[in-house]
């Protein structure tokens, strides 16, 4: 796994439980080294040891971690580039939910070794969309998941998420269901950190 | 209102707007295109045929109007045939004319975009982003590249310096380091494991009567038989001057660890050539296992199979001892003749 995805584990545990909890997960998966490097490439066996370790010292499902490691990803102030980035993509809940069928192309044209996973947005009916998720690391759409709250809570929108679990194929699929677009105001926003958007 | 019909209508001020574009009839027949798409397929490709056949186009399912080609919405183009190159575009009528226009642009697919059909700054709009965007792109990738190859010249020499790091130079077994280190993990993880402390006999007389040359030609002969008589995934750590520790993991059983130690002094007995003589020493060994604790430390293990090396010095050398809690722990054992292992550092 690319340095960029384990580091960003590394820095969620960091910012959230602290540095404590970060080097005792280090040492049980028997990392051998105290920090990831971003733009270092991994044996994906050490980001699921890394993932496993972490679930169990926070005693929470897998799952749960990966969701708010999404949440995190998106609302944390040590990491606003990525949320100024998603929010770019669209100028409301839907728009930013379509711009995900371009998320991976803009990633790989940033960073070619990344392995952003293949998401695709759908609109079934009646306000609801449908997103299929493959990637390499299985449990992904859990991270979307934390990340679709967390970007849904950005710009004041209701929704109702649900991971429907795996398909044969491996592709995770959740549904939205997005019952108010302008439930609350939202977050301002500005692309430009120059601007100041707040943090 | 007059109504004008589509052969009056003058795309070209349009099409050189935007080289990218093609004006289709409300049927979705392809008129005219512009300059830069005649280099993705030759215009009589294209004109006469229908979008869609052209293209294969999906919208958000959000798409105004009855034309075959959804209007005023964000579309995503693929050819059917040949290069597909994805494209991004919008279509919207001119109103008054029974014609439309469909503007398109690589989006991320610019960059293969300019290699597959060898494109230049002349073919993108003058207000098109396209030629800064690929100068980005050419940067980054420049100095992602260089990036790299440092990244991976400096993780070569970290992994080298903490090889060295860890290594006694002199033969090429783990140090002390090493061993605190290796000892430390095998205990948080809970391994079995056996601690073989190694203590060499005579050694100081070859040193003091052949000469240091002698005695480093000896440790490495010693270091030979001890990687000899362990396994990949245990180690032999040179602790001393003439004292090592063996970790045998997974290793507990005692009748073949004392077996084991055995056959080691026996081999380290065997005359070592040098120059126009031979050196020969002998070795004490003092052996602990993790079956013995019920919380192993390091200090307590390092420490008993000390306390078994000890009773081997004390018997006579050349001997290998099993730690014995009832022996080494309740009874005190006078100052053997020789200094102890520690003080002979």
């Amino acid at each position: 796994m690319h340095g960029m995805i384990n580091r960003a584990i590394q820095c969620f545990m960091r910012d959230t439980y602290g540095a404590d909890t970060w080097e005792k997960v280090a040492e049980q998966a028997d990392l051998g080294f105290d920090n990831f490097e971003a733009m270092l490439s991994y044996p994906d066996q050490i980001t699921l040891d890394v993932l496993g370790r972490a679930a169990r010292q926070l005693h929470k499902p897998v799952e749960t971690f990966l969701e708010d490691l999404g949440t995190y990803l998106v609302s944390h102030p040590n990491v606003e580039a990525i949320r100024r980035l998603l929010r770019f993509g669209g100028e409301n809940f839907t728009e930013f939910l379509f711009s995900l069928n371009e998320l991976e192309g803009r990633a790989q044209l940033a960073l070619p070794d990344l392995e952003v996973p293949t998401l695709k947005v759908e609109y079934a009916e009646d306000g609801r969309f449908r997103l299929s998720c493959s990637s390499s690391m299985p449990g992904f759409g859990y991270a979307m998941v934390g990340v679709m709250r967390a970007m849904a809570d950005d710009y004041g929108a209701l929704v109702f998420l649900e991971h429907q679990g795996w398909m044969d194929s491996g592709e995770e699929i959740i549904t939205i269901n997005l019952l108010e677009a302008a439930y609350t105001e939202g977050r301002s926003f500005e692309l430009s950190e120059r601007i100041g958007g707040e943090l | 209102m007059s109504v004008v019909r589509p052969v009056t209508f003058d795309a070209a001020p349009f099409l050189s707007f935007m080289p990218m574009s093609l004006i289709f009839a409300d049927s979705g027949v392809i008129l005219s295109i512009g300059s830069t798409l005649a280099k993705l397929r030759p215009a009589e490709e294209l004109i006469g045929k229908d979008v869609t056949e052209v293209f294969s186009v999906r919208d958000n399912g959000r798409g105004q109007g009855n034309c075959p080609v959804p209007l005023d919405t964000k579309l995503y183009l693929k050819f059917r045939t040949g290069v597909t190159t994805r494209l991004k575009g919008m279509a919207a009528s001119i109103p008054g004319t029974g014609v439309n226009i469909l503007n398109l642009s690589f989006g991320i697919s610019i960059v293969d975009a300019v290699a597959d059909y060898r494109l230049t700054a002349g073919d993108f709009a003058h207000t098109d982003l396209a030629i800064e965007m690929l100068y980005l792109v050419e940067a980054k990738s420049a100095v992602m590249e260089e990036t790299k190859q440092l990244n991976a010249r400096l993780q070569g020499a970290k992994v080298a310096a903490e090889e060295q790091a860890f290594t006694d130079t002199l033969t090429g077994l783990k140090n002390r380091r090493a061993m605190d280190h290796v000892l430390k993990r095998m205990l948080r993880t809970r391994v079995p494991f056996a601690l073989m402390h190694l203590d060499l006999d005579y050694f100081k007389s070859v040193n003091d009567t052949l000469g240091h040359a002698a005695g480093d030609t000896v440790l490495q002969e010693v270091a030979r038989i001890l990687l000899d008589e362990t396994r990949s995934d245990d180690l032999v750590a040179r602790v001393g001057g003439d004292e090592f520790i063996l970790i045998y993991n997974r290793f507990t059983d005692h009748t073949r660890l004392l077996q084991t130690a055995k056959r080691i002094i026996s081999r380290l007995e065997g005359p070592v050539p040098y120059l126009d003589t031979f050196c020969k020493i002998s070795g004490s060994i003092g052996i602990t296992t993790t079956d013995y604790y019920r919380a192993p430390t390091a200090h307590g293990m390092i420490h008993d199979a000390d306390l078994a090396l000890y009773s081997s010095k004390y018997e006579g050398r050349a001997q290998a001892t099993l730690f014995d809690p009832a022996v080494h722990h309740d009874t005190h054992i006078e100052a053997a003749p020789q200094a102890t292992s520690q003080d002979k550092r």
